[in-house]
């Protein structure tokens, strides 16, 4: 597998570490139902089959946490984007900037 | 020596040197053959065709293929630790000294003892290791499994190192086309013309694929005259390169192929420098597969006799190599092969004694050719079987109407038909589909950038597989970007490829074998199918059909529609197995490349490595680390009196400790303190400017990850240390926290692990020593420079130098870091400087001691399953702000205040030694699981105290001192009674940090 890193270009697969779904946002925890949002913020994963957004670390690279969308059939991927700047934009989109 | 006589050797065809004459030996006997031959047309022009016995029923085999595919002639090449099983005869490339040796055969291949195994037959059917030797169970290790070793198998491996080096390489090109037939040399030139860079494989040693085995012409001249002109072309271009002996095994993600190059397989020992095979990744933005189709037998009686060969494969030997495969042929087809065949046979001088055909419609051009030639013509008729012992000495053929006659031959040339080799379009998970008017099995859906052509395909005529090829050549030049340019597809002639399904004779009297390498019969299948195995993948469980070296590349589809026709299912419904990489073996050592030995991973060494190993020091492995462990001096010789003396001169003087390891990030930003704040579960954005702090990470589940220091050097300026263990999960960690968590914090990490020299000098002299080495005018006092002060400075006239108060042996103490490459002088000067205050340096073995003197946590207590709690670092947890893994650290189960948690033990008789590992159970209780109330994490011998100590975790801990407990040790029967004590054994106030 290979993947587009938008700071490095396409690299191998190797050069990068996996954490899991990117569509799990971390909660607030300040929220009066953190204790379950945390739970399943820690716990609670889909079996994604199909197009799947997902952490990727570029360890070997640039130290960017990356955004991929692969789809877990094919391992095609689909798109790469910076987790940071998606942060920031979902940041945005929802006026939560800490 | 032996000038033997190559008595099959044809005079006047084959692309062999014969000016270049070379000598070999086989079970001993030494042959000669010609470069350009392999080991099996070198054989067989010596005349040799019995060349190993099978796997189960020892019975004669020869050699039935020319290429991969090969289920018989397997051979041990070569000798001592350079021994190599299962070595395929038919793809050896022939050179001067080879050593090849039969396998499977006892005491020699012509006489082999164990062909008794053949009348044993009924008991070694289709999944005789499930019936037979079930029962008594206790006779399975010691009598039946060793018996089976021995009798079946394939060859021996080496009992050596392998003394010769394996490379790793990487490649990167548009296209890649994988078969240099008709089809991948029209696509790969086509390509290559555009600009486009190119690679080419191929599994053999010449490019040219069945162009060199059969006797065709292409744009006028003859075919491998082509492949030539079209292969010195390729060379021209500066973006193509050219691989043969390279066999591209299996198909991943993204474009990435895996190849292995056999390097120096064709030369008794690689030279210098040059590794035996090379282990490729290759990434294309298209790749073409061309490799071509396979040749299936048809199943009969006596199928596996030497003489039985595939029709191809005679053709091959025949134009190729220049060899007679036998003096009379009987051709059996079910296909237009047979026809070409006996024209080549013919052409050779080789006895043609009939044409047997499963079809009863040959064309008339056969028909008259046979006629002039001689040739009997068996329409609708079968070869049943193949009657000799140790070789064919006739066929026995039923014709359509039943009757049986035997014809005098010693070569049956066979062909059931053609199977694309579909294998590597499979890998990433596409069906191939059977395709009914092609009898054969085409690909399906492709990965994405591959394209097939040629009869990989099912394209089986040369004139559309020269087509095809620069078809997808030039298509996939043009998605990669690059002009078309006009290139003319040479003129040639599509051969008749007329074919109707035929499988299985079943009026074979003999056993007929599907599989050979596997000793898979006919009746075997059959056997499966009755008892309910009738899907292909436990037909394969079953029977072993498809296993091993060959995978079933000749075997599978006729074991399919095999039992297709006993289910009365379509081949199409009755599927076939998944081909799954490697599409050929691949050797272990090949994929190990330079990583053995030493080399397995990198070895990590601190900057003044060189300096401990001139001070002798022992060193152990801490990751990639190699850490010194402790530094022996003249005339002790057990480490534990090293270790003492070591504890003893910190604790007394002063000692010097290599901490370079430990991980390092500097953190900027105006948001550094905030930031910092969020991942430990303290307060750190309150430490002052020029001051550390003890700090504990968590996981976001609530449980312990790391711990260290952070010091403040400015406001928006820190810098933590990480556990050496840890340094890289915790940066990732950060980042994440970084960039995903909190992208909007001016915060910035740099990982500086490397860039420092580190070092702990602690025990009372340390003031003193320091003082020696710092530029004034800094004032190293302890009122200027009190415990946890942290600085900038300059030591040792001018170098860079960070002074941090800290201390983990609980002496007065300091960590002094240099840059990188002024480690080494700076470990050298503290030695010399310090003599006069009885300086030591001291390894990872006194600095553990040290830390469990202290009741300090490391390793065995931060290990994955406690919390700040059970570390007994609960209170440091801030209640003024969230960070990682507070809300998960409340759940119930976590904060459990009877969770185990992290105390101290002393053996009740002082000098009993504790062991780590040793299970906590109440004094008088059994020692069941039930009863287990916790287990000790670290032990070492206290020289300050003079008795073993130890750190465990105990349930309810802090309500149990003075009590009295077994610490249970069954694995190496100790049972010691030990006291609960507080975790901290020496200066338990704390009084030494400050002075």
């Amino acid at each position: 597998m290979r993947i587009n890193c938008p700071h490095c270009g396409q690299r191998s697969n190797d050069e990068f570490s996996y954490l899991g779904d990117a569509s799990i946002v971390r909660p607030d925890p300040a929220a009066p139902n953190a204790n379950e949002a945390f739970y399943a913020f820690g716990y609670e994963r889909a079996n994604i089959a199909g197009p799947m957004q997902e952490l990727w670390y570029h360890a070997a690279g640039c130290h960017a946490w990356l955004v991929v969308t692969r789809d877990t059939r094919n391992h095609e991927i689909l798109d790469v984007k910076s987790a940071q700047e998606v942060a920031l934009e979902r940041q945005k989109a929802a006026g939560t900037a800490q | 020596m032996t000038q033997s006589a190559q008595t099959a050797r044809l005079k006047d065809r084959g692309l062999i040197d014969r000016s270049q004459s070379l000598t070999f030996t086989f079970d001993g006997v030494p042959y000669n053959g010609y470069a350009g031959d392999t080991l099996a047309s070198a054989l067989l022009a010596n005349g040799v065709r019995l060349v190993g016995r099978s796997f189960k029923y020892h019975r004669p085999r020869g050699i039935l293929t020319s290429g991969s595919e090969e289920p018989n002639a397997l051979v041990e090449l070569r000798s001592g630790a350079r021994r190599e099983p299962n070595t395929k005869a038919t793809i050896t490339e022939l050179y001067d000294g080879l050593e090849a040796k039969s396998q499977n055969r006892f005491p020699s291949l012509s006489l082999d003892l164990l062909a008794v195994n053949g009348l044993l037959s009924p008991f070694l059917s289709a999944g005789f290791y499930y019936k037979t030797f079930m029962w008594p169970a206790s006779f399975w290790e010691k009598f039946y499994e060793p018996m089976i070793r021995r009798a079946a198998g394939l060859g021996r491996a080496a009992q050596e190192h392998d003394p010769d080096s394996y490379d790793k390489a990487f490649a990167f090109c548009d296209i890649l086309v994988v078969g240099s037939g008709p089809a991948g040399l029209m696509a790969a030139l086509t390509a290559a013309r555009t600009g486009a860079r190119v690679i080419l494989v191929d599994e053999n040693f010449a490019f040219g694929g069945r162009l060199l085995s059969d006797v065709r012409t292409v744009g006028g001249v003859k075919g491998a005259d082509w492949v030539n002109s079209v292969v010195a072309e390729l060379r021209s271009f500066p973006g193509v390169r050219l691989m043969p002996r390279t066999t591209v095994f299996g198909a991943y993600d993204t474009g990435t192929f895996g190849a292995v190059e056999r390097v120096a397989d064709h030369v008794p020992v690689p030279a210098a420098g040059v590794p035996r095979q090379r282990l490729w990744r290759i990434v294309a933005k298209h790749t073409i597969i061309a490799q071509g189709a396979m040749e299936r037998p048809i199943v009969f009686g006596n199928n596996d006799r030497p003489g039985v060969m595939l029709a191809s494969a005679v053709r091959t030997y025949i134009n190729r190599f220049g060899v007679k495969p036998g003096e009379t042929a009987v051709v059996f087809s079910n296909n237009d092969d047979g026809a070409s065949t006996i024209e080549d046979l013919v052409g050779a001088g080789i006895r043609v004694a009939a044409l047997v055909d499963t079809r009863t419609m040959l064309q008339p051009a056969t028909k008259s050719f046979a006629r002039k030639h001689g040739i009997r013509i068996f329409e609708g008729a079968v070869v049943a079987d193949a009657i000799g012992s140790s070789r064919v000495t006739s066929a026995r053929i039923v014709g359509a109407d039943g009757t049986s006659q035997n014809i005098a031959c010693d070569l049956i040339a066979v062909s059931g038909g053609f199977n694309p080799s579909v294998q590597v379009t499979t890998h990433l998970g596409g069906r191939a589909q059977w395709q009914q008017e092609l009898a054969a099995f085409v690909p399906g859906a492709l990965p994405k950038g591959m394209a097939v052509s040629g009869s990989a395909k099912g394209t089986f005529g040369l004139a559309s597989c020269l087509k095809e090829g620069a078809q997808a050549g030039e298509a996939a030049a043009v998605a990669s970007g690059f002009q078309a340019a006009a290139s003319a597809v040479p003129a040639a002639d599509d051969e008749p490829s007329d074919i109707s399904a035929f499988w299985h004779v079943k009026t074979a009297k003999h056993k007929a074998f599907v599989d050979q390498q596997n000793d898979v019969t006919a009746a075997d299948v059959a056997l499966a199918e009755r008892e309910g195995y009738r899907s292909v993948e436990h037909l394969k469980r079953y029977t072993t059909l498809g296993m091993a070296t060959d995978q079933g590349k000749t075997s599978n589809v006729n074991g399919l529609a095999i039992l297709a026709q006993l289910t009365g299912k379509t081949i199409a419904a009755t599927g076939a197995t998944s081909a799954r990489p490697p599409y050929t073996p691949v050797s272990l050592g090949a994929l190990a490349g330079e990583h053995r030995g030493k080399h397995f991973k990198a070895t990590r060494l601190t900057p003044s490595h060189d300096w401990a190993k001139e001070r002798g020091a022992a060193f152990i492995e801490t990751g990639m680390w190699l850490r010194a462990q402790y530094y022996p001096k003249p005339g002790e010789n057990d480490w534990l009196t090293t270790v003492c003396r070591e504890v003893n001169t910190v604790r007394n003087a002063v000692g010097v400790c290599d901490v370079s390891t430990l991980g390092k990030i500097e953190i900027h930003g105006t948001d550094a303190g905030k930031f910092l704040d969020r991942v430990y579960i303290n307060m750190m954005s309150t430490l002052g400017v020029g001051k550390a702090r003890y700090g504990m990470m968590l996981r976001e589940d609530g449980i312990a990850m790391d711990d260290g220091t952070a010091a403040r050097f400015a406001d928006d300026r820190y810098f933590i240390t990480t556990t050496t263990a840890n340094a890289i999960k915790v940066l990732q960690h950060l980042e994440l926290c970084r960039q995903w968590y909190w992208p909007d914090l001016d915060v910035q990490l740099f990982p500086v692990s490397d860039q420092w020299a580190q070092y702990s000098v602690a025990g009372p002299r340390a003031r003193d020593l320091l003082a020696k080495i710092v530029d004034a005018p800094f004032d190293i006092s302890n009122a200027a420079f009190p415990y946890m002060a942290v600085a900038e400075l300059t030591v040792m006239g001018g170098i860079k130098a960070r002074l941090y108060r800290l201390s983990f042996s609980g002496e007065m103490a300091y960590e002094i870091a240099v840059p990188a490459r002024q480690g080494d002088r700076l470990m050298r000067t503290l030695m010399a400087k310090g003599e006069e205050f009885g300086v030591a340096p001291y390894g990872t073995e006194a600095l553990g001691v040290m830390r469990i003197e202290k009741g300090h946590v490391a390793g065995p207590e931060l290990n994955g399953m406690t919390t700040a709690g059970d570390l007994g670092l609960g209170k440091m947890a801030s209640t003024k702000k969230d960070f990682v893994g507070r809300v998960l650290s409340q759940r119930p189960g976590l904060a459990d205040p009877t969770r185990p948690r992290v105390v101290g033990f002393r053996p009740v008789d002082r000098s009993a030694r504790l062991r780590g590992g040793a299970h906590f159970i109440g004094k008088d209780d059994a020692a069941v699981a039930q009863n287990d109330q916790g287990y000790m994490t670290s032990v070492a011998y206290s020289p300050s105290l003079g008795h073993w100590i130890g750190l465990g975790l105990l349930s309810g801990a802090e309500s149990r001192m003075g009590e009295i407990l077994r610490a249970f040790d069954p694995v190496r029967n100790g049972d010691v009674l030990v006291e609960v004590v507080p975790a901290t054994f020496v200066d338990v106030e704390g009084a030494r940090l400050r002075v």
